[in-house]
């Protein structure tokens, strides 16, 4: 196993971790029905680990819930229960049945329309039928530009939208948890983190990871320059495409056919972390909805995107 | 690659990493002093960016650059639309950088003074300022307000940038004179440390590269000082803190408190106290999910248990016996105010610090601070973006440390009871009085003696409501009725109390507050004695009827909420005012130019525009008497 036991005191994953266990706290002395957003990815993973070190030895108070698209990678779902099996969280699925009764999907009705519907609407239609009063996502600073100016407790109201130009100021580690009937807080426990410190932290704690993250052999084909894994027979292929087995990961998880994969050969967690260390494309780039316009990850926010 | 060299040398980086510090720093200027772009630089220069965000930002520098189509680096960092077409920062945006030495966590703070809020944000966290200075410009009114607010916010060590210096020719008179006058700036402010350093961000002279053309500089480039700068945090010398955020039951057989250490450091077997209330015990296990530890110090989120069973909760501080913290409920504070409805004095504000919450209000405004020119200046209120020096009241004793001292125990926030925003910032200076020297003087006949004698429950009615609703009448025909029934009484009417007690207060906002507060107050004392006591004022804001409500037990305080719509109200005028504040000769007239809050929660909501009064009397009276069989 590893040769490095204990990170010393004050280096800064180790102030970063006591950062976000000192925000998850906060979060379950300070709401009555919080929920933490599972999305099954690597930062999904952290949080998840982080909560369970966060009320150690008690199990974690705050269940998770995922809002399924209904078009995830396969092994998502599967890693998501037995994850949550193994770790004795309580976990809540939420689809949009509306969506599904309407046939909603990437392929039929566009990237922008299936992640309104399946992703945005149904995250306000889940957190509106549970009653939530805050609910903990993964979004980090360093991802986006919008997201680096929103705070770790952001308002919302009871329309579920956020207002950049209006945050409540928030100083020291004082968050404020106050809000009236209806509205909530989206809380960033891993606000201050890089996709750096999330890789290094998950490899120096053994967090498990869906293999997705690890490079393999898998159904492919290309499309406007992206790689995009055929995962199940939902994928219609256009004329002469046929689907190869290349060497590819992926660095984001979301909806498969929304999804771009990168040719790699890190096979490895700790390959994975070296190829990050010499990476020339920032993360979200293999997400298809980033580059619909300028500035549209805020817009999506203002709508209650996470 | 194999695994294992691919192992090998991740180790060996995370290795480096584990002695690799965090530094957190605040970037402060205007506008147009070159911030964003010195950021956009370090990114650029620290390898930062990915070949991706390249394209978009040359693709960005093509649409809205200011640089003729050359990468414009202030693009980087401007990240909400808005800002980007306005060409303006509004809000902390924070990035991520790191060399082999550090990693940097940087604020990056708008510069107007109507941002000041936004810097306060951003300062608080900050180890280290970066003020940016224009060489053309010269020390401004903006970089004296923003080394005010960091030297507020406790910021020790500033790194004083003087920028565009290829504007100046790269003179070094230039440069000599604006680290002189900004010298003499940094020791009337108290900060500590200050670095100058002559940089253009834009050209990329002395930002990671030292420059040709500043041959006659020695010192370190801007990157070498942020790698090197020793920042020490708030003083060492303070015992073992650790304010409880959560107690951790998870069976009969654990109970641990949970928090982040906030000074200090602490052993299994140590004795300590937990304040305010004052029980010691000592530390049984320090538990982590990675296993118990020996020692927790500062910075470490842990979990306590102690050796005996001990009534501690959320927002109590567990504390090192040999110097614990002073316990006190009164404090000199600086306050921020970041809001846009302007601080009152005694209106109540929830105030939150460490990890406990209690009533505050802000007893009072000694003076305001004027933020560019640090001028002590008379107020009576605090504006936004004002800062002033304050008396505060709390409503329970607190363990503190000044602010100076520890950030986590000295540093709080003021939160709106009606919006729930964040109002105000501030820092305690320190305690007013020692809690543990205020004694209530001892009395043998007490409440529950007068009350007995009388044969009654003493009560509080606050009937509120718009001038002109009835208020008055009905409270008249209350007062009557329980006298014929024997029962002991007295009204506090709003206009006699004004022609008396309150003769001194006028309509202003601020004296609105006081007003409901010294008439709040008296009702507490006569019930105190006994009385049913009958309160019939306007009282407009909910804040003061809420202050006013807590200072009684609960279910001694009834607000009736005499409800007449504004329109009959004005129809009736009984006094005449309405037709005065409606032809402009009486200011802040309620409902006119000055707002209601109807209550929320009233325990009685009386109909009044189309019931008769002694019907509203009745359902008074039933009200008051329920709970007597």
């Amino acid at each position: 196993m590893k040769d490095i036991d204990t990170l010393a005191h004050d280096s800064h994953l180790k102030r970063l971790e006591a950062e976000s266990i000192h925000i998850m706290r906060e979060v379950a002395a300070e709401f009555a029905n919080p929920v933490m957003l599972y999305s099954v990815g690597k930062d999904s993973s952290v949080l998840l680990h982080l909560l369970q070190k966060a009320f150690h030895p008690a199990p974690p108070p705050i269940p998770l819930m995922h809002v399924d698209t209904t078009w995830k990678f396969r092994e998502m779902i599967a890693f998501r229960d037995r994850r949550a099996k193994e770790t004795g969280c309580r976990l809540i699925v939420h689809i949009n049945q509306e969506g599904v009764a309407q046939g909603v999907g990437p392929f039929t009705h566009g990237s922008a329309v299936h992640t309104d519907v399946m992703k945005t609407q149904s995250l306000k239609q889940a957190l509106d039928k549970h009653k939530f009063d805050a609910a903990i996502g993964g979004a980090r600073r360093d991802e986006e530009k919008s997201r680096a100016k929103e705070r770790v407790f952001s308002f919302r109201n009871a329309q579920h939208r956020w207002d950049p130009k209006n945050q409540r100021p928030e100083l020291w580690s004082l968050y404020n948890a106050r809000i009236k009937k209806g509205e909530s807080v989206r809380v960033f426990p891993l606000s201050n983190w890089t996709e750096l410190d999330i890789w290094l932290y998950i490899y120096r704690e053994n967090i498990e990871v869906p293999s997705l993250y690890l490079a393999a052999e898998r159904p492919v084909v290309e499309r406007d320059g992206t790689l995009i894994m055929v995962d199940d027979d939902r994928m219609p292929l256009e004329p002469g495409e046929t689907p190869r087995m290349r060497s590819v990961r992926f660095r984001t998880l979301g909806c498969y056919p929304l999804t771009g994969a990168i040719e790699s050969e890190a096979d490895t967690l700790p390959k994975v972390i070296q190829e990050m260390l010499v990476a020339t494309t920032s993360e979200r780039q293999g997400r298809v909805i980033d580059k619909d316009a300028g500035a549209s990850m805020e817009q999506k926010k203002q709508e209650g995107y996470f | 690659m194999t695994t294992d060299t691919a192992k090998a040398a991740i180790d060996a980086y995370l290795r480096q990493h584990e002695t690799k510090g965090l530094l957190r720093l605040i970037t402060c200027g205007s506008v147009d002093d070159g911030k964003s772009t010195l950021l956009g630089r370090l990114l650029y220069d620290t390898k930062l960016l990915f070949d991706d965000q390249l394209t978009a930002l040359e693709g960005d520098s093509r649409r809205h650059g200011t640089q003729n189509g050359e990468l414009d680096f202030a693009l980087l960092v401007d990240g909400l639309a808005a800002e980007r077409e306005q060409g303006i920062t509004i809000d902390v945006a924070y990035r991520f950088f790191g060399t082999e030495k550090r990693k940097f966590i940087v604020a990056d703070c708008p510069g107007h003074e109507q941002y000041t809020r936004n810097m306060a944000t951003g300062a608080s966290t900050a180890d280290l300022a970066v003020v940016l200075v224009d060489a053309r410009k010269g020390l401004l009114m903006q970089t004296r307000r923003h080394s005010y607010i960091c030297a507020l916010l406790g910021i020790r060590h500033v790194l004083l940038a003087v920028n565009k210096m290829d504007l100046v020719g790269y003179d070094p008179a230039v440069f000599a004179e604006i680290e002189a006058g900004y010298a003499e700036l940094a020791a009337q402010l108290g900060i500590a440390q200050v670095t100058a350093i002559p940089v253009s961000a834009l050209k990329g002279d002395n930002v990671s590269t030292r420059s040709t053309a500043l041959d006659w500089y020695d010192g370190p480039t801007l990157l070498e000082h942020l790698e090197t700068v020793a920042v020490s945090r708030a003083a060492q010398t303070l015992g073992f803190r650790l304010p409880v955020q959560w107690v951790c039951r998870p069976d009969q057989n654990f109970r641990g408190y949970a928090g982040q250490v906030a000074a200090g450091a602490i052993r299994t077997g140590d004795e300590v106290v937990a304040l305010p209330g004052g029980a010691r015990s000592r530390i049984a296990r320090i538990v982590t999910a990675d296993g118990d530890l020996d020692v927790a110090q500062a910075g470490d989120a842990v979990t306590l248990t102690l050796e005996d069973e001990r009534d501690i909760s959320r927002g109590d501080v567990i504390a090192g016996t040999a110097s614990p913290p002073q316990v006190a409920d009164q404090f000199a504070a600086h306050l921020l105010w970041m809001n846009d409805h302007a601080l009152l004095p005694g209106r109540p504000y929830w105030l939150k610090i460490g990890t406990r919450t209690v009533s505050a209000q802000v007893t009072e405004i000694k003076h305001k601070i004027d933020v560019n020119t640090q001028d002590a200046l008379a107020a009576k209120r605090l504006e936004l973006n004002e800062v002033g020096v304050v008396n505060v009241s709390l409503d329970h004793a607190i363990p503190f440390e000044a602010y100076a001292d520890c950030h986590e125990l000295g540093g709080f926030i003021l939160i709106d009871r009606q919006s729930n925003a964040t109002v105000a910032a501030g820092t305690l200076d320190f305690a007013l009085r020692r809690a543990d020297n205020i004694h209530w003087q001892h009395v043998d006949v007490d409440r529950e003696a007068r009350a007995r004698i009388k044969g009654q429950h003493p009560a509080c009615l606050w009937f509120t409501g718009l001038s002109g609703s009835g208020k008055s009448t009905v409270a008249n025909l209350v007062e009557k009725r329980l006298h014929a029934m024997g029962y002991h009484t007295y009204m506090l009417d709003g206009d006699n109390v004004r022609h008396g007690l309150n003769r001194d207060l006028g309509f202003t906002d601020e004296d609105r507050v006081e007003n409901i507060r010294r008439v709040a107050e008296v009702a507490r004392l006569m019930t105190d004695a006994g009385l049913i006591v009958l309160v019939s004022f306007i009282s407009p804001f909910r804040s003061e009827r809420q202050m006013a409500r807590a200072l009684f037990a609960e279910g001694d305080f009834h607000e009736v909420f005499v409800d007449t719509p504004l329109a009959i109200c004005e129809q009736r005028d009984p006094k005449g005012l309405y037709a005065k504040a409606r032809a402009g000769a009486l200011k802040n007239f309620t409902g006119i130019d000055s707002p209601y809050e109807a209550p929320e929660h009233a325990e009685l909501h009386l109909h009044a525009a189309d019931t008769a009064p002694d019907v509203l009397a009745q359902q008074v009276i039933e009200e008051l008497l329920k709970d007597e069989a």
